[in-house]
Formats: structure tokens, C-alpha cells, sequence
């Protein structure tokens, strides 16, 4: 990729489909990108303006849950004179296959970035076979 | 008098605060490339004014930012690097180059401005000048 084309801003999508919230307020989508290698899976998703304790992630019944909560107690005090992008906490699943291994994932905060580290089980790991 | 009962008491109130500005003509035509990245928002703060910018997965290092006068450039790079030998699967996150001025419609203490990167989030204090701001005059 030629890093010379330029950053186009990605409109925030709001959360649809989600499960009730008991709390007022709009979820966003964060963006996210999922590749893969040999050992492992990596989930990276952007949520700026989350800090490290505000992030809740969860596995359940093979849903990877992460939630990510802003702290708009910060806005205290100011007034928006001109705005182009809203603020709202942040909720995003993610199925996982049987091939992770649950209790191996990691997370890792950087720049508003969250890493997901979801590590291969054993067995779904490629194996070279060697020929005799 | 605010003009919100309260309005940052809920994230719904900031919410809805931050909707009813993005018709706001404050800027008017002052913005160069609005639309353009990074999205921001700029906040009123007792005299001064706070300009706010979402750069996640930014370095600061990759992140330029210059006054001159009352016109503020923000300009840098996003990179992500994926490892050699990884298969993408999705892709939402988006790289590139960016360079976008805004121009304020107040004087701004070049001096004073002071710029924090956290979390993704690039923070923009600029106060006001002091040959800006409202004096009361009193009537002799």
C-alpha cells in the first residue's frame, strides 16, 4: 500500500441490533481489523478517547464482547461551538471459532488502538507433514 | 445562564449537545476541507477555546501541529503495519496521509496554545488573546 493517498475520515457507525442498554445514550461501531497468522488471530479496534480501565472484554457462549465506556465527564465545562463527529461509548462482538484458545487471548492498549491477541488452540494450528 | 439544563449530565446530553452544533455556522466558511481528516470539534471552555481531534492508532511523533496567526494546521500520516505472512480478514481501519487547516474567527495566543495526544484523542487548548477578549466597559 502507498502510504501517499489520503486519510478519509470513516463516519462513525452506530451500534444497531444491540441489546437493550439500561443507560441513555448511542453506541458506536468501532472500526476494526482482523488478520491472521500461523499462531494466532489479531483483533484491532479503535476506540479513542477509552481509557485502559473503561474497557470490558468478555467471552461468551463464543461471543468476544468488547465494550468500551468514554468518560464525558470531561466535556464538563465546555461548550461545542462547532462539532463534525459525536462521542458515545463503544460495543462491538465478534464470533469466535472452536479453534481459539479462550483462555489464551491478551489485550493491549496503544494510542486509542485495542490489540486482541486470540492465540490458535493446539490442534488448529498448521502442522508440516514431512514425507518419508 | 447555560444553555443546556445541565447538558453533560448524561452522555445522551453531550450527545445531543454536539448534534445540534454540527449545523453551526460558527466556523462559517473558515474551514478548509471540512470533512476531511481528522474529524474534530471545537469547544468553548470559559474564555478559551479546546479543540478536539479523534487520531487513534496515531503516533505523536507522526503528528504535526502548527499556529500561525489564528489559522491552525493539523497535518501527519496513519501507518498500520500488519505483519508479513498474515492474512487479512477485514479491513475497516483506514491509513494515509492528512493535512487540514481550520482558521478560528477569534484571536488565539499562539504562545499559550498547548497540544496533548492520549488515547487517541489529540487535545487543542488554544486561549484566547488578551486584546480579544470581551472588557467591560463602564458607563461614566
Amino acid at each position: 500500500m502507498s502510504g501517499a493517498q489520503e486519510l478519509a475520515v470513516r463516519e462513525k457507525q452506530e451500534l444497531a441490533n444491540k441489546q437493550e442498554k439500561t443507560v441513555p445514550g448511542r453506541y458506536f461501531v468501532p472500526a476494526a481489523d482482523i488478520f491472521e497468522t500461523e499462531t494466532a488471530l489479531t483483533v484491532l479496534v479503535e476506540m479513542p478517547g477509552v481509557e485502559r480501565s473503561a474497557i470490558n472484554i468478555a467471552v461468551e457462549e463464543d461471543v468476544l464482547r468488547i465494550e468500551g465506556q468514554i468518560d464525558f465527564t470531561k466535556y464538563q465545562g465546555m461548550e461545542p461551538v462547532y462539532t463534525e463527529y459525536n462521542v458515545g461509548h463503544y460495543a462491538r462482538g465478534f464470533t469466535l471459532s472452536s479453534q481459539i484458545d479462550r483462555d489464551g487471548i491478551s489485550a493491549n492498549l496503544a494510542d486509542g488502538v485495542l490489540t486482541l491477541t486470540l492465540p490458535k488452540a493446539k490442534e488448529a494450528m498448521p502442522r508440516r507433514i514431512g514425507i518419508n | 445562564m447555560a444553555l443546556f439544563p445541565d447538558p453533560f449530565n448524561t452522555l445522551l446530553g453531550l450527545q445531543e449537545a454536539l448534534d445540534a452544533f454540527k449545523t453551526s455556522g460558527w466556523l462559517q466558511s473558515s474551514v478548509s476541507g471540512s470533512g476531511s481528516y481528522p474529524p474534530l470539534n471545537v469547544f468553548r471552555r470559559g474564555d478559551d477555546f479546546v479543540l478536539i481531534a479523534e487520531v487513534p492508532g496515531i503516533d505523536k511523533s507522526d503528528l504535526d501541529v502548527q499556529v500561525k496567526g489564528r489559522t491552525i494546521r493539523l497535518s501527519g500520516a496513519k501507518t498500520i503495519k500488519y505483519p508479513e505472512k498474515a492474512s487479512l480478514h477485514r479491513r475497516e481501519r483506514l491509513t494515509g496521509r492528512f493535512d487540514r487547516s481550520l482558521t478560528l474567527p477569534v484571536e488565539i495566543d499562539p504562545e499559550g496554545v498547548k497540544a496533548e495526544c492520549r488515547d487517541g484523542i489529540l487535545a487543542l487548548s488554544l486561549p484566547r488573546a488578551d486584546r480579544d477578549k470581551p472588557r467591560s466597559i463602564k458607563i461614566g
